[in-house]
């Protein structure tokens, strides 16, 4: 599904990201790990095309397009989802009016027809049972005012209604508590299937007892520096990145 | 013309196909933003206005508003674009006009071409002697070249055999135009809920649904006709809240006015549908001086509804319109202005000037005169929508959205005038200033001193697009009764790359994204708007700050 080669990223003439490779296949979930500076977050702008990062090598390959040259939207419409660490507050848009501009505008790219009101509508009911989502969040403005928990809620929710086939989940996990960590994990987990992937950024391993990864990726430095299956997650929960880090640094 | 791009076109072929021919354009089809709009709202209703520039004549332009129910707004407009090129017309009508110039022999003149009763004759006079001893003023923060108000016309119309007293009567030339056009001027077609005074220039050729009104006791007639058939209405309530001298451009407006609407709510009676009128400026160089008069009556309601649009023209072009609004114990007046005048070019070339005085008395207890109003258009805006609130417990409310782009002036805000008891007004002022625009909010807010247990709430919120825009917030505040409440917030804005990105990532364009967050910071405003003013609002705004960002 995505490829990303030999990819190097700078922010402000600081190279962030030094070499990243990875694939992910249809079906597979990623976690990619690290501690806090290593570029996790900077892989997950990058890929969704945010600007101010400048990618100096490398290339991302998107079910076979070169990514690199489409613009943010386009890469939306191509079905690359990043729910934010941060989600944007927006005050006057409502929810459903950002959703159904956006789940028509990537409908109307791949050729097809846009949704009517009351499509949009059915679509939005049945998928809002999903991150246990109130109506009334529906209606207000995009984030504004949410809880973390609820913002982060609505984050899955737009990605549910969306679609992707590849969601990247940046730090979806921090500022919940457990109870709408299981909440949005279950979310995920539900929208799981054979035809999409998701790429879960997170620094702890609790959020991965609920979505459980094929495949582990320890980040650090901008480099992939060891990858493994979930057992991994639970040995850096156990032990840290140190020995990780030693481990990378002896073989170089 | 980025305004053209919903239809772009279809419009661009038509001009081509014109300019083949070998001619000047002998028809367009002005499809500027605020046609777009309608073309584009869904609630079944579409309002278009045509223009017609005839080479023939000089240049004579007419123009036509007719509001239509249809069920598919595109496919129908479609149709029509495709029948007005195929027929490619040139309708014979001549123009009246007064050559240009101010003088008491123009006056005159207009007076009696509009068989206007002698006492009309003297008011105006009076009010271009008083004119002649008052400067322009220089406070507000616009800057433009001087007027030569010796070069402007001050009457236009559509010349006509006679008085018209009812469709029939219109210029068979002209019905027949709109009949090859397909939409019939009858006015069983039109029931949408809209009654339509169209202001052709300057006379009002078609007014509808009058008589339903009638039978209410509802006045709603072009102000022309209301001067000869409601003398006592016009005399007691004409400059009874904008006083012939209260400030240059309304002196100007009293001496030369040609038309505008008149409308008076009997006792008791809810207006049972939005009362609108679409201002057009056409001709060349011709200013335009409407007057608009509403009394609503004790325990009266009426919404009223202003749409304004204007063809390119280079030369700037004047509007100085006087807005008078009176509501007597317990009535209400909504009334909602879109303006979308031609606001120049990118240079800044070109475009209107809108010198506008508007005011509202609410002269009885428990009254409410409700302003909102969305400003995307001319190249200079100077207005005040204003409230006094005269009567206990009345209420006073001014919602706006004024944007600016390129080269735009907005200087526009409003004022509210305590006097009576309890009285309470609020005010929501949005201002988008994008390009090399300069965007100005200036409100008053005055507590009298017999304004016991006065209230205001005042909210200016700025928006910058770019780094080259300004926005200003002038507050004036005076409170002479201690028992006031006064609140002001203001805060000023930029859409954030953080806001931008993150729609884009959701699948929006750029421009989308804009639009929509935009539109998010307008929503208090736009809610106060009759539903498909709102829809058209959003739409203007859009075209508005096309090309704006990114």
């Amino acid at each position: 599904m995505i490829e990303i080669k030999n990819l190097h990223a700078n922010i402000d003439g600081r190279e962030i990201l030094k070499g990243i490779n990875l694939t992910v296949n249809k079906g597979e979930v990623h976690a990619i790990m690290g501690p806090n500076g290593s570029g996790k977050s900077t892989l997950a702008q990058v890929i969704a095309g945010r600007e101010d990062y400048e990618v100096t090598q490398g290339e991302i390959l998107f079910n076979g397009k070169n990514l690199l040259e489409l613009s943010t939207e386009a890469r939306a419409c191509e079905g690359i989802f990043l729910a934010f660490q941060y989600p944007v507050e927006i005050p006057g848009v409502s929810n459903t009016t950002l959703l159904k501009n956006a789940l028509n505008s990537i409908r109307k790219y791949r050729g097809e027809e846009e949704l009517d009101a009351m499509e949009f509508l059915t679509l939005v009911k049945k998928k809002m049972s999903l991150v246990e989502l109130s109506e009334d969040l529906l209606r207000r403005s995009v984030n504004e005012g949410f809880s973390g928990g609820e913002k982060k809620r609505n984050e899955i929710f737009q990605m549910a209604v969306l679609q992707p086939k590849l969601a990247i989940l940046d730090e979806t996990d921090s500022g919940l508590d457990i109870d709408a960590l299981r909440i949005v994990a279950n979310g995920v987990t539900k929208l799981k299937s054979p035809e999409n992937a998701t790429i879960v950024v997170t620094h702890y391993q609790r959020l991965l007892n609920y979505i459980v990864p094929d495949f582990v990726h320890v980040l650090y430095n901008g480099k992939i520096i060891k990858s493994g299956d979930k057992s991994l997650a639970l040995e850096l929960e156990d032990k840290g990145y140190d020995w990780v880090i030693e481990e990378a640094a002896e073989l170089v | 013309m980025g305004d053209n791009q919903v239809l772009g076109k279809k419009f661009c072929s038509l001009r081509e196909d014109s300019n083949l021919e070998g001619q000047l354009p002998i028809f367009n089809l002005d499809l500027r933003g605020y046609n777009l709009s309608k073309i584009h709202q869904n609630t079944g209703t579409l309002i278009l206005t045509f223009l017609y520039s005839m080479y023939k004549f000089n240049i004579e332009i007419i123009s036509f508003l007719e509001k239509v129910n249809i069920l598919n707004e595109i496919s129908h407009l479609e149709r029509f674009t495709e029948q007005e090129y195929k027929y490619g017309f040139v309708t014979d009508i001549e123009a009246d006009e007064i050559p240009k110039g101010l003088s008491e022999d123009v006056i005159r003149l207009l007076s009696s071409k509009k068989a206007e009763p002698e006492w009309m004759l003297e008011y105006r006079l009076k009010a271009y002697r008083a004119w002649l001893k008052m400067e322009e003023p220089k406070w507000a923060n616009v800057h433009y070249p001087p007027i030569d108000y010796q070069e402007i016309i001050y009457y236009s119309a559509p010349k006509q055999q006679k008085k018209l007293n009812s469709m029939d009567e219109v210029d068979p030339e002209l019905l027949k135009t709109f009949n090859k056009l397909g939409i019939p001027l009858e006015e069983q077609k039109v029931f949408a809920g809209v009654a339509v005074d169209a202001v052709f220039d300057s006379v009002s050729v078609a007014t509808t649904f009058k008589a339903k009104l009638a039978e209410l006791g509802i006045i709603f007639t072009p102000f022309s006709e209301a001067i000869r058939e409601h003398p006592d209405l016009v005399k007691k309530y004409l400059s009874s809240v904008v006083p012939v001298t209260d400030n240059y451009f309304a002196a100007l407006n009293s001496a030369v006015f040609s038309d505008g609407s008149f409308i008076y709510i009997p006792k008791g009676v809810r207006c049972p549908m939005e009362l609108s009128t679409y201002f057009r400026i056409n001709a060349k160089n011709t200013g335009q001086f409407e007057r608009t008069l509403i009394i609503a009556d004790e325990g009266a309601y009426v919404s009223y509804l202003e749409g304004c649009t204007a063809p390119m023209r280079d030369e700037n072009q004047l509007h100085a319109a006087v807005v008078e609004l009176v509501a007597l114990d317990n009535a209400r007046i909504k009334y909602s202005t879109v303006q979308n005048w031609y606001a120049g070019n990118k240079e800044g070339v070109g475009g209107i000037y809108n010198f506008v005085t508007k005011r509202g008395i609410c002269k009885g207890i428990n009254s409410k005169i409700s302003w909102t109003q969305v400003e995307t258009g001319s190249a200079i805006t100077w207005k005040y929508p204003s409230c006094i609130l005269q009567g206990e417990n009345s209420v006073g409310e001014f919602y706006s959205v004024a944007v600016t782009n390129n080269y735009q002036q907005a200087d526009t805000g409003t004022k509210m005038i305590h006097l009576g008891k309890n009285t309470r007004s609020t005010i929501v002022s949005k201002g988008i200033s994008a390009g090399k625009s300069n965007n100005s909010y200036r409100g008053l807010v005055r507590i009298g001193k017999k304004a016991e247990g006065a209230r205001n709430f005042s909210q200016c919120d700025s928006l910058l697009l770019g780094d080259r825009c300004g926005a200003h917030t002038f507050p004036y505040l005076e409170v002479l009764n201690p028992s006031a409440i006064v609140e002001h917030e203001a805060t000023t804005s930029k859409i954030g790359e953080d806001q931008i990105f993150y729609l884009n990532q959701r699948g929006l364009s750029t421009e989308d994204a804009v639009n929509m967050i935009v539109n998010g910071y307008c929503k208090e405003v736009f809610k106060e708007l009759p539903m498909e003013f709102a829809v058209e609002a959003q739409k203007l705004l859009s075209v508005s700050l096309e090309g704006s960002v990114g």
